[in-house]
């Protein structure tokens, strides 16, 4: 049984009460909602005849169901104007603060929540979203919850939870150029696998992971669920502290001094005690793509699409399947297959830093003829900071569509969608069956500088080619 | 004939049952995300699995006859993996699904079901892949699940399943419907509140 890491500690500062069932009963922090997973607890709380607690820890924005060409109220679709308008009312009649359409903090919630600096060392964060992982990039145990769970939130500001047995994953090294923390996630999910990762929480450590920035350790974190490991997370250190600070939500003055002595007894103590450990070298991790329907169908830019019969036997036929699916040839290398849609945005990779370096890979060169691409910053800060650097210029004049934030593309659950059979690169997480929109439409998961570079080529390309010119 | 909802002591279960059968078989695919935009989960029956059965045009297992009125679901390993929508245990179990049996499942979905009152069963891909052959064999036998003994049963073979210990007491108990358990502990809520550094302004 793991002792001594931050997961233990935070565990330890939020348990109310061990339950009969033998779970324990944890304390939130931090709650965030949004408008796809809350109505129905709302809805049951109403008919409990229940309050919301302590509605100042719960936090409210809108994300998934955006259009992000037209924002104008009311929305042409009107199943995503009611669900909007729902959650303004349930916020508003609760006193929870919501950041909506025409806030300059409205955004994907796990991008707005860390910049407005509502995510902190040693909290616990839930939210009625898987990838609510993303927010143990800052020392948080954080994970995503069923809508029974956010009911249960809003109640009590409490949940039931068994404890996660904790993983450290220790990568050495430093990712070369043209690596990213996504092609790191990628190719740490491709070895522990899909469900590698359930019952535990993942600690990530070492020198390639201390290296990144918050924004890279927040991809990180944020696909620790495609692993199958509900919550991830990353020791708070001097990166932490100077992201955080000044942000709106921060500790301020002496707050502030004490805040950074108490995140610093958080974190994992050197000696501490890990149920399992895994160590990797960063270094030797090159770009990766997906070539399946599951995110831990990845292989790197040099490698060739599996042959499904020469894989170990349980990843045979879910192999097969995506092959068929994909309709890609084994054998084949990855690197020049052909794309429809390129799409950069997501929890996963919506951020200003991750527009930044898609920009580098873009600025000079057009759109390959025929390829959809467009560009979805995380939220409305993301988008104006980009603006103020200029990134949406070079986007657009390469070729690129520029949107306001929302999910988008990742989830589809807003107009964008590809359409039949088409295949995107995309830089969101999952790579699902369907999950883009179209039944029958295929993904191609990636880092942003390689989906830019996908674009340019109109294929699948070595990001690292581009770089060099 | 409608079933009710789960309530209280989930100790047994009693019917017939059918396979979805593969890994990893994520939440998008049991309820694709555009059925999503609702602000009521009564809907999603009739959307489970929306997608595939599309594709299938009427021979998904969800569509065939024989498989109407069935209550247990037999999957295989990593079931409802992806998304935390809780909408695809709601589909599922609106559509009519009591009972989940399999290798393994993901563990946002595990917690969502048994919070409907759902149990997620297990037994070794070996068992499994007995069961699943049982069932196709005669779709129309009767299934009996027994909570206490961690069983399944149709009369002929009974099949060990494993259940966590929590969800166990949870499910025999019939207090798996968490929220009045967790209102119960007001006052040390508030003491946590009152000790946590970050909401008092880390004095």
């Amino acid at each position: 049984m793991s002792s001594g890491t931050l997961y233990d500690k935070v565990w330890d500062l939020h348990r109310v009460k061990e339950l009969p069932g033998g779970s324990t009963q944890l304390f939130v922090g931090l709650h965030l909602i949004h408008e796809v997973t809350s109505p129905q607890a709302f809805s049951a709380i109403h008919e409990k005849n229940l309050g919301v607690k302590f509605p100042n820890l719960t936090i409210a924005t809108v994300d998934h169901i955006v259009p992000t060409s037209n924002q104008q109220r009311p929305f042409n679709d009107p199943l995503a104007e009611e669900m909007l308008t729902t959650l303004e009312k349930n916020c508003e009649s609760h006193g929870i603060k919501f950041h909506g359409i025409g806030s300059t903090s409205q955004g994907v919630v796990h991008v707005m929540a860390p910049e407005l600096g509502l995510t902190q060392p040693g909290m616990t964060v839930a939210c009625g979203d898987s990838h609510t992982s993303t927010h143990g990039a800052f020392g948080a145990i954080a994970f995503g919850i069923g809508t029974s769970q956010v009911r249960d939130v809003l109640a009590s500001q409490s949940l039931a939870m068994k404890k996660l047995k904790v993983r450290r994953i220790w990568v050495d090294g430093a990712l070369q150029k043209g690596v990213y923390a996504k092609d790191l996630i990628l190719h740490i999910i491709r070895h522990l696998g899909v469900k590698g990762g359930v019952g535990f929480a993942y600690e990530f450590a070492g020198p390639a992971i201390e290296k990144l920035s918050m924004e890279g350790r927040m991809t990180i974190c944020n696909m620790a669920i495609e692993g199958g490991a509900r919550c991830g997370y990353i020791n708070p250190d001097e990166t932490t502290y100077k992201y955080l600070k000044g942000k709106e939500y921060s500790p301020k003055n002496q707050g502030w001094d004490n805040a950074i002595k108490w995140w610093k007894s958080l974190a994992s103590d050197s000696e501490a005690k890990f149920d399992d450990e895994i160590r990797l070298n960063g270094s030797s991790i090159e770009p990766t793509v997906t070539w399946g329907i599951t995110p831990g169908q990845g292989i790197s830019i040099k490698e060739k699409i599996p042959n499904p019969e020469l894989l170990p036997h349980n990843e045979q036929q879910i192999a097969r399947d995506a092959c068929k699916y994909m309709d890609l040839e084994p054998e084949k290398p990855i690197e020049g297959t052909s794309i429809d849609v390129c799409f950069i945005g997501s929890c996963t990779n919506g951020r200003l830093s991750d527009l930044q370096e898609a920009s580098k890979i873009v600025r000079g060169h057009k759109v390959a003829t025929g390829i959809r691409a467009f560009v979805v910053p995380g939220s409305q800060k993301v988008a104006k900071e980009a603006k103020q650097k200029g990134i949406d210029k070079i986007f657009l004049k390469a070729g690129f569509e520029w949107r306001e934030p929302g999910c988008s593309m990742c989830l589809a659950m807003n107009p964008d969608k590809l359409e039949g059979r088409q295949i995107s690169a995309s830089s969101s997480n999952r790579n699902f069956k369907g999950r883009q929109g179209s039944a029958s439409g295929r993904t191609l998961l990636m880092s942003p500088a390689m989906v830019a570079a996908a674009a340019i080529n109109g294929k699948v390309t070595d990001v690292r080619k581009l770089l060099q010119e | 004939m409608k079933q009710e909802f789960p309530k209280g002591e989930i100790k047994s279960i009693k019917g017939r049952s059918f396979s979805i059968k593969g890994d990893d078989i994520d939440t998008d695919r049991i309820i694709p995300a555009r059925f999503l935009k609702c602000v009521s989960f009564s809907a999603l029956g009739e959307q489970v699995f929306a997608d595939d059965r599309k594709e299938l045009k009427g021979n998904h297992p969800f569509d065939l006859e024989n498989n109407k009125g069935a209550n247990i679901l037999i999957v295989n390993d990593n079931f409802g993996c992806g998304s935390s929508r809780e909408h695809a245990p709601q589909a599922l179990m609106r559509w009519g699904i009591r009972l989940l049996v399999g290798e393994s499942f993901a563990e946002i979905f595990f917690g969502n079901c048994l919070a409907l009152g759902i149990p997620c069963l297990t037994a070794s891909k070996k068992e499994i892949i007995k069961i699943q052959k049982l069932v196709d064999e005669n779709p129309k036998q009767i299934w009996s699940f027994k909570l206490d003994e961690l069983s399944i049963s149709n009369q002929k073979e009974t099949i060990k399943l494993n259940l966590e210990e929590g969800a166990y007491k949870m499910l025999y108990s019939g207090k798996w419907d968490a929220t009045s358990q967790l209102l119960d502990e007001e006052e040390r809520i508030k003491k946590i509140f009152k000790n946590l550094p970050y909401l008092n302004n880390f004095k």
